[in-house]
């Protein structure tokens, strides 16, 4: 029987001990952090608490001082550039603000990382997918020849998040995927994360300071503060614990609004 | 792992085994292409894993043969749903317009460009001086700290390479001078050509050049990095006026600085010739400043030196005005940066050869 191209294992992220500094001031130290394979991982923490540059270790544009990160159970540092090539087709990146080739169209972006790796896909081939992808993401079609600053900020996260999925990746990292966005938009974007998600198996690596988000989509939450992870688990296992920080950003005005707006959905949702 | 993608193909039925992913895909799509019968269904129960460049496979084959599609569990089924969802027409790049009509497309656009640039530049002459006018009248307004951190990294900041730049040009000219009057055994009007050529044209030219390389683009870039990050339009809330904080301290400095520079590169200049002079020519410093004296009329310092204030002017006015109109994004910034520098070095030497036609005009030759 035909079955979706997930990756293999429980675990498909693995960082331990990981330590990271800038100078004097020491960002992570000690940090692990599992991600398991199927799930959409949230990581929250406060600014300057290296959520970003987390994930630029993990996928290998920051070298770790110390610590080991594995990814679809391979180890990732110091490894030969043929050999993390390899690893990387397997997963894809959304940056902030997009971060589309400026000089190509969109259907061109998508089409990028497929060139760069399967050299053989003939062309007409290689537009139907950059179709099917550009329109999988939501984008309309008259998005596909346009250049990325004639879109508008939303419609370029899409045209991103496309892109990273161009390869089929089984994995893909999120950058706050819905900062800058309306409320509407973001709600749609987190809509589109989460199908995406289900249809094609994905493991999803979330970085985000949207309550909403979190409620939304994310199975497991991490929070990073005092340089590691301190707890990793579903809301209301996080909501149990007695960190201040974690209190604060759950029972905050805007968390009990966001949660409140979640248990509503919910009910919508049975009801329907 | 397991097998690449693979089909067979019998009694209407095709059957895919192996891995129909994007990875494992090899020569699938086009061997495909190469099968003369259309099948009436699609069996999927052999295949491994599939992702969504096998489902588009799947999909397209089934759409254009109007094939069932059997074997897929209710994931795959859910993958291929989303895909035949997804089956938009999507154009790649914008249509290529005849490429005659783009040429002329391109001259006209240049064309405006140019236009709207000199336009612009003349209207905000005109800003600069109504600005200048509010400073006249109320001089307490005057900004002196700006002025004076302005007059510093024009002028004082510039001094050692455009010292280095002018001596080595007094050295060039001494020297291809002196090869060439050599034939007729004329060296010693080197020093004419050396003396007159510093101090008339080229030390005010290379300055303008220089100085619009190092300071009109710095204010292009700086106005527009400003402008980008809705300083300016703060200033305006706040009530400050960005023409009197930031613009009248530049095109005034400017303005000063060029002539006191142009004369200083000129005097360089004339030092790296005399010294060319002195050591491949033998003549010493003494007769070489005689003969300046008689061979260079006071005229070509004023030429100089109305020359010099002008082309700041022009330098600063359109590095500020190009550094204003700076909007969107930063790519726009290096735009209006690299057009600040080209047009400023444009209009210098446009402006360069008038002068040298009206001097001449009223006979100081």
């Amino acid at each position: 029987m035909a079955r979706l191209n997930t990756a293999e294992g429980d675990t498909v992220i693995h960082v331990s001990g990981l330590r990271n500094s800038f100078g004097d001031q020491v960002v992570h130290d000690g940090l692990d952090l599992d991600v398991r394979r199927g799930e959409i991982l949230g990581v929250v923490g406060g600014s300057g608490t290296g959520k970003s540059v987390l994930m630029r270790s993990i996928i290998g544009l920051q070298t770790p001082l110390e610590g080991d990160v594995e990814v679809f159970g391979e180890p990732m540092i110091g490894r030969e550039e043929y050999e993390a090539k390899q690893v990387r087709r397997r997963w894809g990146v959304l940056f902030q603000g997009g971060a589309l080739f400026s000089t190509l169209t969109v259907a061109e972006n998508v089409q990028v990382p497929i060139r760069e790796y399967y050299p053989q896909i003939d062309a007409q081939l290689l537009d139907e997918i950059a179709a099917y992808k550009v329109a999988m993401t939501g984008l309309p079609p008259e998005a596909g020849p346009k250049y990325p600053s004639e879109l508008s900020g939303g419609m370029r996260k899409r045209a991103g998040l496309a892109r990273a999925l161009s390869l089929d990746p089984q994995l893909l990292f999120l950058d706050e995927p819905t900062a800058g966005l309306d409320p509407i938009g973001a709600a749609a974007f987190d809509a589109l994360i989460h199908a995406l998600q289900r249809t094609l198996g994905l493991t999803v690596f979330l970085i985000t300071h949207d309550l909403d988000t979190l409620y939304a989509i994310c199975d497991r939450v991490a929070v990073l503060a005092d340089q590691r992870v301190i707890a990793v688990g579903t809301i209301p296992e996080l909501l149990a614990l007695d960190h201040p920080w974690i209190q604060e950003y759950f029972n905050g005005p805007r968390g009990r609004v966001a949660s409140d707006a979640a248990r509503r959905e919910a009910a919508k949702d049975s009801r329907a | 792992m397991s097998a690449p993608a693979d089909f067979e193909f019998d009694d209407g039925t095709l059957r895919f085994s192996g891995e129909l992913t994007l990875a494992r895909i090899g020569d699938l799509p086009q061997r495909l292409a190469a099968i003369a019968q259309a099948p009436a269904q699609i069996d999927l129960d052999g295949v491994d894993r599939i992702d969504t460049v096998g489902a588009w496979l799947v999909h397209r084959i089934a759409r254009e043969h109007d094939a069932r599609v059997i074997g897929a569990d209710e994931d795959v089924c859910h993958l291929l749903e989303q895909i035949a969802a997804a089956d938009k027409p999507l154009k790649i790049r914008p249509d290529p317009s005849p490429p005659f009509v783009r040429v002329l497309r391109e001259m006209g656009d240049a064309t405006a460009v140019a236009g709207h640039s000199l336009v612009g530049l003349l209207g905000f002459f005109g800003a600069t001086v109504i600005g200048l006018w509010g400073l006249v009248t109320h001089p307490r307004r005057f900004r002196f700290n700006a002025m004076a951190r302005q007059f510093e990294v024009v002028g004082v900041t510039a001094l050692g390479i455009i010292g280095l730049m002018s001596f080595l040009i007094g050295i060039v000219i001494a020297q291809q001078g002196a090869v060439q009057l050599r034939q007729f055994g004329a060296e010693v009007f080197a020093i004419n050509l050396i003396g007159r050529i510093t101090i008339r044209e080229l030390g005010v030219l290379m300055t303008a050049i220089m100085v619009a390389g190092r300071s009109g683009s710095a204010f292009a870039a700086q106005l527009g990095s400003m402008k980008l990050a809705e300083e300016i339009d703060a200033m305006r809330t706040i009530g400050v006026s960005p023409m009197e904080a930031l613009i009248l301290p530049r095109v005034i400095s400017t303005v000063f600085l060029m002539p006191l520079l142009g004369f200083y590169a000129a005097v360089v200049a004339i030092v790296g010739g005399g010294i060319f002079c002195w050591v491949d020519l033998d003549i010493p410093p003494i007769t070489f400043v005689q003969r300046l004296q008689e061979v260079v009329p006071l005229t070509d310092l004023w030429v100089g030196l109305i020359k010099a204030p002008v082309f700041g002017l022009i330098i600063a006015m359109s590095g500020c005005y190009q550094g204003m109109q700076v909007e969107g994004n930063a790519e726009e910034v290096g735009l209006r940066t690299t057009a600040s520098v080209v047009q400023a070095i444009f209009l210098v030497i446009v402006l360069d050869s008038v002068f040298a036609v009206f001097f001449s005009s009223i006979g100081w030759i």
